[in-house]
This record gives C-alpha cells, structure tokens and sequence, in this order.
C-alpha cells in the first residue's frame, strides 16, 4: 500500500499504482468475506485476532456476551425478597413500587435464612423508568434484587415495560390483607378484653 | 415478438442478478453481510424491493409538467431497452441483426439524455433541474471518448454490424458471409506471418488481434461509466449525499422504472464493451494443436448448442465486466466536476483521438 499521499501533480503511474493499491485492497476485503467474526466475549483470547472477514454478527441470531458486571435488566427473585422496601427507597427514579401486607402466620425464611415477615401484594419495576444505576442492587439485603444480563426488550405498549414480581394473585392478595385485618381486630378485641377485665378487678 | 420477450426476461434477469450482486458485493467489500433475510441468502431481496416500490403512491408533484413528468421514465426506459435490440446473443441468434448496429446503439442510448431532461425539467424542482443538467452535461461529454474508443474498434473490424465483428473475433469467422475468405493474423500484423484464423479463441479477440484496442476499452470502460451515471463518476445522483438528482421527485413505480433503466443500462454497456473489445460470444479457449478446444466450446452454428455456448461466454463476460463495475464502485472515492471534466476533455478525449490514428495505421497492417 501507498504510505505517502498522492501528490497533486504528480505523473501517471503515480496514479494508476493508486488506483491499483485501492482496488486490491477492496478485493481483499471480497475475498476474506468468507471468514466471519465469532461472536466471543472480550476476555476470550480470540477476541482480537480477527482482523479479516466480515465483522457483522446476524443479532438476533447471534450476540457478543456481556459483561458480568453489566447493568441490563432487573430481575427480583420474589421467593427470597422480605420486602424491606430498601430499593424502593432509594431508587433516584422512583421505578421500584412495593406494597407490603404483614403475615400473619410464618411465611418460612429466604435461601440466606433471614426470616420472611411480609407479603408483597405489589412488587413493580417501571423498567422504562430504570436509569439502570444499580443502587437498588447493592442496599438488597438478601440479594434477591439483580441485574440479569437481558438488554433487549423493547415493547410495543410502555404499560408492557412495568414488570409484576409479586407471586400473589389479587385474591390471594385481599385474603392475605383480610386474614391480617382479622388478626389485628382479634388482638385488639383480646386487648380489649384484657382491658376491660384488669379494669373490673 | 418472440426477440423482444426473451430479451425483456433475459434483461430483467440480469438486472436482478446485478442488483443482488450490487448489495452483496458493497456489503463483502465492506466486511458486511448484506441481504441475509429475505429468502436464502437474501436472494429474494431485490423481488422485494421491485414489489415495495409497487406498493408505494404514485406522487406527481402538482407545480409539474405532468405530461414530461409522466413520459420520462418511459423514454428513459424505452432508450436503454432499444439498445438491446442490436445485442447478437450467440451466433446466430441476433433479435434485430441490422447492418449498421453500433451506429444505431450509439443513437438510440444518446436518447436517453433527452428523457433525463425531461424528467429533470418536468419535475418543476430546481434540484431535478440542476441534477438533469449535470448529468446531461457529463453524459454528453464522456459520449465523445466512448464513441471514439468503439470508432476505433470498429475501423479495425471495418463494419458497424455487431454480429460481424462478433464473428471476425472467433475461430469461426469464415461462416459469416462475406468473411468466407477473410484471415486473422497475430496482433493483426499480416507481416509476423502467423495465421490465427482457425487457432481462435483469445488470440482472435479484438484486445488480443489489435493490442492497443485494450487501452481503447480501458478508455470506453472508463466512459460507459460515466455515461450509466455509475460510480466513481456518480455526481449527478451521489447517493450517499445528495438528494438523488433528477429523479428526486419520483416514487413508486415510476422510480423502480428508472432503477431499472440504470441498471439496464449499466449491463447494455458491459454487453457492448465484451462485444467490440472481449470478443464478444467467442469462447476465450484456443485450438492448441489437435486439441480443438475452440470448436468444443462454441457448438454448432444455427443449432441449440451454439445458442447455449454463445449466450454463456456472452453473458459471463458481462457479468465479469459487471463485478469490475461494481469493484470500481465500492473503492474508488467520486470525482469532484472539474477532475470529471478534465479526465473526459484533457485525458480520454486526446487518448481516443490517438487510438483512432493508429487504428487507422493498425488496420494497413492487417490487410
């Protein structure tokens, strides 16, 4: 290949070994279409030994890996959530919406052991609000709050980019809040009681 | 009727090949990937796009010159088409063998021009004005070095019939009457003593019988692409860039229609340039010796066999020349207007004149 520029005057066959020196680089390029990149993850050694062939991958077919650390999508794994409502509380974007019903029975414990305490009739993450920080992540006490490495996940309807994580239909959901309401006026009618005998005596 | 079909299918067939090749061939050269989608490999991809632009409205811009508006394409289309008419496919099989057939392409492809302008000027857009006349301007000029590279040719085969100079290029060129007594010598110099006639083959090609008619075609390769608007001679379309030159306000079907004319276009050169320069259906095997690879690969004159073998050098050749149009495309960047005007009038021009000068001389030594 040519290393000085052409200059303005100079003599045919300047020219003409210009002209060749492009068009046997472009016909290198066609004739090393028969190599493609493979799609590998950055640390993979082969990663930057494919100078030639084509390098455009057929994406939804096939993808680079992402990194491990790489913040995509959220994902909560309910059963160990004891919904402590940290990330909601400090989301910077308000995407994390959870309402909590206290159990009134024991709901058993999370993988970690920590102890479930909570019902959440309502976990959603606004994933068209997520700024993809990460914080809700790292104040998750019992990690049950990760970023999975899902990034495409567009939708047609934004009502679609709010996720439910709740494993609790809406009936089982009212139960829940009835029982709880039941205990409490239970408690309060013993505490009633109670009362009204130390009151008597 | 039955020429005229099998043209128009044999064109379209081509024209889809190229317009496939064309998006492959960018995409390779670029490390791309191309078309992949749309039928195995993406093969189906320009059937696509014809039946897209079909879809599309049919816009007439209302300031318009409607009538010109509406006939340009047309024109267009009709010019490049009728230049096919002339093309011999084999020996043999010529769908319109007119004894003054180079003259007639010439004429017929100068029409085109007339309907860039009307596109351009019915289109009542000052962007089609400017874009028509810059491709008018520039497709007139590089006229003159093409026409003087075929003239050249053409004084060396001393006829203006394509099937003629067709046979004058192949080991069979005594079949064609009034040629029966004529003989090929090597690099048409009578004087070196070596008859070619039967050997054919390369040797009997025009670059091979009259060396110097391969900078003739370098010359008219360089023009014809000038004169199809193709890269890197591109300025009145510019793609990339510009809003598309004349043809800005066209839609739909009538766009597909100049598409296809481009592109009809850009194959009707290649099919002249293999004719007068790369020996048009003649096999490129010689005869060496007893091995009479010649005759095997050109069949039998007037029978199936010569049809298949003349129409598959034919077309191969072209689409050879096709692949180079593309390559120069996709690697070589456009030239700004002065550097187009200074190569056509201060560089091909004086070059062609040369080469007519010593076709003149060369043909004293062939006879």
């Amino acid at each position: 290949m040519e290393k000085e520029a052409i200059r303005n005057k100079s003599g045919v066959w300047d020219v003409v070994k210009s002209l060749v020196s492009g068009a046997r680089l472009t016909m290198q390029h066609f004739r090393n279409a028969k190599n493609r990149r493979t799609p590998e993850y950055v640390s993979d050694e082969n990663y930057f030994k494919q100078p030639d062939g084509l390098a455009t991958l057929t994406y939804p077919y096939e993808a680079i890996p992402v990194p491990d650390n790489g913040r995509y999508r959220l994902h909560n794994e309910i059963e160990d959530c004891i919904v402590c409502d940290l990330c909601a509380k400090i989301c910077p974007v308000n995407c994390i919406t959870i309402e909590s019903v206290k159990a009134t029975e024991d709901i058993g414990t999370t993988s970690d052991g920590t102890k479930k305490r909570l019902y959440a009739p309502v976990f959603d993450i606004d994933m068209a609000k997520c700024c993809y920080c990460g914080l809700c992540t790292s104040v998750c006490p019992t990690d049950c709050l990760t970023m999975t490495p899902v990034y495409d996940f567009s939708e047609v309807d934004i009502k679609n980019m709010v996720y439910h994580f709740t494993d609790l239909s809406p009936e089982q959901a009212q139960e829940k809040q009835r029982l709880f309401e039941q205990q409490q006026e239970e408690q309060a009618a013993a505490k009633a009681a109670a009362l009204a005998a130390r009151k008597k005596s | 009727m039955l020429a005229f079909v099998l043209t128009l299918s044999l064109m379209l067939l081509i024209v889809v090949v190229v317009v496939y090749a064309e998006r492959k061939v960018a995409a390779f050269m670029q490390d791309r990937l191309g078309p992949t989608e749309a039928g195995p490999y993406g093969t189906l991809q320009p059937l696509l796009d014809v039946l897209k632009l079909l879809q599309k409205e049919d816009i007439i811009p209302s300031a318009a010159d409607k009538k010109l508006f509406a006939i340009a394409p047309v024109l267009i289309f009709v010019a490049v088409f009728a230049g096919f008419a002339v093309i011999p496919l084999s020996p043999g099989l010529v769908p319109a063998g007119i004894g003054i057939g180079v003259f007639y392409f010439l004429a017929i492809v100068s029409l085109d021009v007339i309907g860039l302008l009307m596109a351009g000027w019915g289109s009542n857009n000052k962007y089609a004005m400017l874009g028509a006349m810059r491709s008018v301007a520039q497709i007139v000029s590089y006229e003159i070095p093409a026409g003087l590279a075929i003239l050249s040719a053409v004084m060396i085969c001393q006829s203006l019939d394509f099937q003629e100079i067709s046979y004058q290029q192949g080991a069979i060129m005594n079949l064609f009457p009034g040629l029966e007594y004529d003989t090929n010598w090597l690099f048409g110099i009578e004087a070196l003593g070596i008859n070619t006639t039967a050997v054919g083959g390369i040797t009997t090609w025009n670059i091979f019988r009259a060396p110097f008619l391969l900078v003739a075609f370098v010359v008219y390769f360089i023009a014809s692409l000038a004169e199809c608007n193709r890269a890197p001679f591109d300025i009145p379309e510019a793609e990339s860039e510009l809003v598309a030159g004349f043809h800005v306000e066209y839609s739909g079907f009538r766009f597909a229609v100049f598409f296809l004319a481009e592109y009809a276009m850009m194959v009707l050169v290649c099919l002249v340039a293999v004719i007068l320069f790369l020996g048009s259906w003649n096999t490129p095997l010689s005869n060496i010796g007893p091995f009479k690879l010649a005759y095997l690969t050109t069949g039998t004159v007037g029978e199936l066999s010569g049809i298949l073998w003349g129409a598959f050098w034919l077309i191969s050749k072209t689409l050879v020349l096709l692949f180079v149009q593309l390559w120069a495309r996709w690697t070589y960047p456009r030239l700004r207007v002065d550097q187009l005007m200074h190569l056509c009038w201060k560089v091909l021009t004086p070059v062609a004149l040369g080469l007519v000068l010593l076709a003149g001389i060369w043909r004293l030594l062939m006879v």
